[in-house]
């Protein structure tokens, strides 16, 4: 059973370690702390590779979920670092300067969701949706099949006919 | 004596000098989205000076499809047509990760003869996408006969999945609770000669591609990743292999039945291009032999599945996992939340091309010849469609 290290639960208003399996561990943690503990956690506690960071939308609850995904190999064991921040002008501090794949996370956030990390290089920058001008895609909120209708109207395309009556009213056009 | 004319040819590489377009002295230049040295459907757009690449910014979404968002809008079920497409070299490491995460998170138990058999089918991908990438390795630095030779022998392998599951490059053959069939009658005696012509096949390889001059010097010293970059960029695989790391997901934490086939890391040290293909080379024997082991291994009986509930109203307990495994190019992970509802709340895709094919390739590319570009890309092993998912 995995327990929090002292200097965390010291340091940091951390919740309950969720274990989700050996190998892999939840931790809540709110947002201001979230860039400090990374680096104590990567500089003292071995978590140096960092999976993935990405954003869950809690629609209902007026939060997003930031989860960063550590990996510690000598104890070959995956922490999951989670904080929320309110969905409106969601503005969360950048740690880009801990690892040198954070910023395309980061920027990947800011198009997908509308989070800001100021000061994160390149933020601004569209990732995958060049010319994007609608509401962050993947937002709740954001439905892509009104989308879809609103930005690519039906057209009315060509009338299809039952192949064995289109040769009728070609080759007999007097019969119909 | 005529002196040359100042400031014609661009003065040597200086990697502290700004790019100024405004100079005269730089141009941009953009290798892909249409171009043979791209992996799939990217572009770097590149700032050069004479030959030499000063900067680089890779551009992505020009397949982007959506996956994640059109995930969360479908039945947990109907979401397996759609993660094999996210790797089209490889969808079985999507399938597996997709399935072993709903596995989890609906405590479903998987039989033992579907572990074998998903382990093998990973193999076989693993293979099959390196003999994809050998091809392209190579025509990268103008050998033009290996990826006639590989493309052929991918096929082989895509006969036995289609011989297995009915599809060639998407098998949908891992699902919840199991696979979706044992091995046809006859199956493991073809898989055996293929096994046998591509290990043959593997040592002509050798011979014309890694004992060649011209691949040796272009590629030894191309690239090199230093060490203290792995975990600051997030490097795996045979990437990191290549530089000395002896990690790997299949002996670190190993999955499925890995655990009990007999195989070791396979690690170089100079950590270039030339290594990194070594290191995959390595890994394209290590999966014929590991193919070999689960063929005479696996059990020949028992069930090859769960029943699982009615997939149209199956509701999946809330939660959060996050399932990994080793593909070709390292961690391939599903970080899967679930509502409790019938639909994924939001599954993340972590492939490792988001990480060497943008920040690792963007600073490693600076001070490079242009010709290497391409060398360089391929040895780095990426595919888009996992960035932009």
């Amino acid at each position: 059973m995995r327990t929090i290290p002292a200097d965390i639960a010291e340091r940091f208003e951390v919740g309950p370690l969720v274990e989700k399996r050996a190998d892999l561990s939840t931790l809540d943690v709110d947002s201001k702390d979230v860039p400090e503990l990374l680096a104590r956690l990567r500089d003292r506690h071995g978590y140096r590779h960092l999976s993935f960071a990405t954003a869950t939308d809690l629609f209902e609850e007026g939060v997003f979920v930031l989860t960063y995904m550590l990996h510690n190999h000598e104890e070959r064991h995956s922490l999951g670092v989670k904080c929320r921040i309110g969905r409106e002008n969601a503005t969360m501090e950048s740690c880009h300067l801990l690892w040198e794949q954070m910023w395309t996370y980061q920027r990947e956030m800011k198009e997908l969701f509308g989070i800001d990390f100021p000061g994160s290089p390149r933020v601004d920058e569209s990732f995958v949706l060049e010319g994007w001008i609608d509401i962050p895609p993947m937002r709740r909120e954001f439905d892509t099949r009104e989308y879809s209708e609103r930005t690519f109207p039906t057209r009315p395309g060509r009338s299809t006919k039952d192949p064995a009556t289109h040769m009728k009213e070609k080759l007999y056009p007097e019969a119909l | 004596m005529f002196e040359g004319v100042k400031g014609f040819f661009p003065p040597p590489y200086d990697p502290k000098e700004p790019v100024d377009f405004s100079s005269g002295k730089f141009l941009k230049m953009w290798q892909g989205p249409q171009h043979p040295g791209i992996t799939g459907n990217m572009s770097l757009e590149l700032a050069i000076a004479g030959d030499i690449v000063y900067d680089c910014k890779t551009h992505v979404g020009y397949l982007h499809r959506g996956f994640e968002k059109l995930m969360e809008r479908r039945l947990w079920m109907q979401n397996f047509p759609l993660v094999c497409r996210i790797a089209v070299p490889e969808p079985d490491f999507n399938e597996y990760c997709y399935a072993q995460a709903i596995e989890e998170l609906a405590g479903v138990e998987v039989p033992e003869k579907a572990k074998w058999l998903r382990n093998l089918t990973l193999e076989m991908i693993r293979l099959a996408s390196y003999l994809m990438w050998i091809g392209g390795q190579a025509g990268a630095f103008g050998h033009g006969t290996i990826i006639q030779w590989s493309a052929t022998m991918r096929d082989y392998v895509l006969d036995l999945f289609e011989e297995l599951s009915g599809g060639r490059i998407y098998h949908m053959y891992i699902i919840p609770g199991g696979v979706r069939s044992d091995l046809p009658e006859g199956w493991t005696a073809h898989a055996l000669e293929v096994m046998e012509t591509i290990e043959k096949n593997l040592d002509d390889i050798e011979l014309v591609m890694f004992h060649n001059a011209v691949f040796k010097m272009r590629a030894k010293g191309l690239g090199v990743i230093p060490k203290d970059w792995i975990d600051r960029y997030g490097i795996t695989g045979p990437n990191a292999r290549a530089a000395g790391f002896r990690r790997d997901l299949r002996k670190d934490q190993p999955y499925l039945v890995y655990d009990k086939l007999d195989f070791d890391y396979v690690t170089a040290e100079g950590s270039d291009a030339y290594d990194r293909a070594l290191v995959r080379l390595g890994e394209m024997y290590q999966a014929i032999d590991l193919i070999r082991q689960m063929l005479a291994r696996m059990p020949s009986g028992g069930e090859f599945k769960t029943a699982l509930p009615n997939p149209l109203h199956w509701k999946i307990p809330a939660g959060e996992t996050y399932v990994k495994s080793e593909c070709t190019r390292g961690e391939y992970g599903f970080y899967v939340v679930s509502d409790g509802s019938d639909k994924p709340r939001r599954v993340v895709v972590r492939g490792p091309s988001y990480t060497h094919a943008v920040s690792v390739m963007e600073t490693l590319v600076k001070g490079q010849n242009i010709a290497d570009v391409a060398g360089l890309m391929v040895s780095l092993h990426t595919y888009p469609p996992e960035i932009e998912r």
